[in-house]
């Protein structure tokens, strides 16, 4: 590794000045790949409403194979991008190899933390901002049952499903959460098919609001609640359009904030560790014109004085990935 | 697919694959006009890009060493007409086969560790192809069903073990620590730079690479060399008669799957502690299946798979190389991947019998 490094630095320095003078940002997706209708997607939005304030331009690239992490990110810095954003937490090893190399590079990795001077870390309260959709869906529910459709079994999933179960459970202490994760493989995250399979299963089973975190499977699981006649839950972006009258609200993560603010900063931002929470408007429910009706005036204010609770630290929701464990399940 | 005794044996194995690439290449060069980019700047990007130095090489290399275990791992089960769609699966469980090897024990010097990793994929990969292989030759449950399932299987339980065993505490990442410096690979450049080449010490290809063409000898060896491949290849040729002959289908069965599971398996050795130095979700990226491509490709030989293999090293580097550097969208060089695949798999007698034609034209004159 050290040889490796000495090698780019004098690599880095000779080969790639020609194309250091200009300092276009660039945006490196995770697989999955751009128009997941989530994840990636956002943070595809927020670059192109950074290209259409400023008139900037920016190099996206996506990814086939996990090899390519660490080349991608390379060759962006050596082609002189600057900021370079990197999506998602498996690319925390990838920035862990790769900024040291580049350090006159600033990086943005969202979705986890990487402790190195010249990488900004993005992370999101997920488990808050799903709190208060569980609240919401608690009071919106007449059957006793709501239900969760995740991706897959992992942390950061889980993190939404466990805050989701605080918040119903806030409301009504009896109430049944079910939860149930979509599969194993990549394809988890972009199957609608297998996501409406899974929710009306749930609705089957007497859940009456469904809240969907799994990227793009979340669509058949908003679909099959819309058929059903039910009430779901979106996430990440403002979904409520999908279904008007059948989606309640969306548990927002502001990603494309988080992109649009680094490609903002430019080269040279400010590093260390940027939490999105409630209190930085980073996650939120959404309330528009297509779930007005559905979100009646007491709830809106139960909800809003969780919010300012939380914000204010009196009320404390808690995070499956410090220990493991949900105090709700 | 073999069996056409009008064209020569070395037209079999590289003529014909060669027009079939070159007619994917030319649809494929159609679309990429189609869509308002230069064919011909592609081409030369895509050929630069995966040739044109040692990084490009280097890559190229890299995942043509997956894809030659993996495509080995359905050449040899092919041989014996049994269709392992399992190499995903296999492969993954190789890698954690080898994460644990290189976490639990301290190893004093990588020589060390690459033997025990080797064998630690090869023989995980092989008992995941063993179950399989015995429900097929005991109880008559299709191979390629149960191989398929047993991907799925595969990803579940990696999924499970990652989370809740391998994952450090308080981290997000479902993915095993890092291994020790110690197990780290000597990379190509390192093995070079003893005979004085110079190499770009970017890439991760490693020494598996030599452990890959060296099983593309030793499956040649036991396939033609050996009594076991004769009655692997004398079974896959026919049940009945091999039965006849004395050969024991259930045996085969099993042989040919564990050799092929441990093929699989091993592709974990160049990723998982060659590249990644850790055991991260979906560690094997879809290598397993390209396998089956690679050894459509390679007629089922180990010589036509090493080759098929840098091809689709080459179609991975330069279609990264093509994403990095033009607007030509992502889902566009799959569709060249899957180009290449259709004509040289599906559409093989296309080819195969214009060119037959034409060799026997000659004979007759």
């Amino acid at each position: 590794m050290t040889s490796l490094k000495t090698f780019l630095g004098a690599g880095s320095a000779l080969a790639f000045t020609a194309t250091l003078a200009h300092a276009d940002p660039a945006l490196m997706f995770d697989l999955g790949g751009k128009f997941d209708k989530s994840f990636n997607e956002a943070a595809y939005n927020g670059a192109e409403r950074w290209k259409a304030e400023t008139g900037g331009g920016y190099r996206e690239i996506e990814m086939q194979a996990a090899a390519q992490r660490v080349q991608f990110a390379r060759r962006l810095a050596e082609a002189g991008s600057n900021p370079v954003v990197v999506m998602g937490f498996q690319n925390a090893p990838t920035l862990e190899e790769v900024a040291p190399d580049y350090p006159d590079t600033s990086f943005v990795l969202i979705d986890a933390v990487v402790d190195l001077p010249n990488v900004r870390s993005v992370i999101f309260a997920e488990h808050e901002g799903s709190y208060l959709v569980g609240m919401l869906a608690a009071m919106a529910n007449e059957t006793g049952t709501v239900s969760f459709v995740g991706g897959m079994e992992i942390p950061l999933i889980t993190a939404f499903a466990c805050g989701f179960a605080q918040g119903a459970k806030a409301v009504n202490a009896d109430i049944n959460v079910i939860v149930n994760y979509t599969g194993d493989t990549p394809a988890a995250w972009n199957d609608p098919v297998r996501g409406g399979e899974i929710a009306r299963a749930q609705i089957s089973q007497g859940s009456d609001v469904v809240f969907a975190a799994a990227g793009g499977t979340g669509l058949g699981v908003l679909q099959a609640a819309a058929d059903a006649g039910v009430y779901s839950i979106g996430v990440d972006s403002n979904q409520n359009y999908l279904h008007p009258g059948s989606v309640l609200t969306s548990m927002l993560k502001l990603v494309d904030q988080a992109v649009y603010d680094a490609f903002t900063d430019g080269p040279g931002l400010e590093t260390g560790v940027v939490l999105m929470d409630l209190a930085a408007g980073g996650v939120g429910y959404a309330l528009d014109e297509h779930n007005a009706d559905l979100i009646s005036a007491e709830m809106q204010e139960a909800v809003e004085a969780a919010r300012a609770a939380i914000i204010a630290g009196e009320l404390s929701v808690h995070d499956y990935r410090t220990d493991s464990v949900c105090p709700a399940f | 697919m073999s069996g056409n005794g009008r064209i020569p044996n070395w037209a079999d194995v590289t003529l014909v694959p060669l027009v079939s690439v070159l007619l994917a290449f030319i649809l494929s060069g159609i679309l990429i006009w189609a869509i308002g980019e230069s064919p011909w700047a592609a081409v030369k990007l895509m050929v630069e890009g995966a040739f044109g130095s040692s990084y490009g090489w280097g890559y190229t290399l890299y995942y043509a060493t997956n894809f030659m275990f993996t495509g080995l791992a359905v050449a040899v089960a092919f041989q014996a007409r049994l269709f392992n769609i399992g190499g995903e699966g296999q492969a993954l469980l190789g890698g954690l086969g080898v994460a644990l090897v290189c976490l639990y024990i301290p190893w004093p010097h990588w020589s060390l560790a690459l033997l025990a990793a080797c064998a630690g994929a090869a023989g995980f990969g092989a008992l995941w192809a063993l179950i399989p292989g015995y429900l097929q030759a005991r109880r008559g449950s299709h191979i390629v069903i149960t191989t398929i399932m047993f991907n799925f299987i595969a990803a579940s339980l990696l999924g499970y073990v990652l989370v809740n065993v391998l994952r450090p505490q308080g981290s997000q990442d479902p993915s095993s620590p890092r291994f020790p410096a110690e197990v780290a690979l000597p990379k190509l450049h390192e093995m070079l730079a003893l005979v004085g080449i110079p190499f770009s010490r970017v890439p991760p290809v490693n020494i598996s690479l030599l452990i890959a063409v060296g099983m593309c000898f030793a499956v040649w060896f036991l396939l033609w060399r050996t009594r076991l491949g004769y009655q692997i290849r004398a079974f896959g040729e026919s049940e009945p008669a091999a039965e006849y002959a004395g050969i024991s289908p259930a045996r085969i069965t099993i042989y040919v799957m564990l050799i092929s599971g441990a093929l699989a398996g091993l592709m974990a050795v160049n990723s998982v502690m060659g590249e990644q130095q850790r055991l991260v979700l979906n560690a094997v990226e879809g290598a397993g299946f390209i396998g089956i491509a690679v050894a459509l490709m390679g007629r089922n030989h180990p010589f036509g798979v090493f080759l098929a293999a840098i091809l689709f090293g080459f179609l991975y580097q330069g279609g990264a190389e093509l994403a990095l550097w033009t607007s030509i969208p992502r889902e566009l060089i799959v569709v060249i991947q899957a180009l290449v695949i259709l004509f040289t798999g599906a559409l093989d007698n296309m080819v195969r019998i214009p060119i037959a034609r034409l060799f026997a034209l000659r004979g007759a004159r």
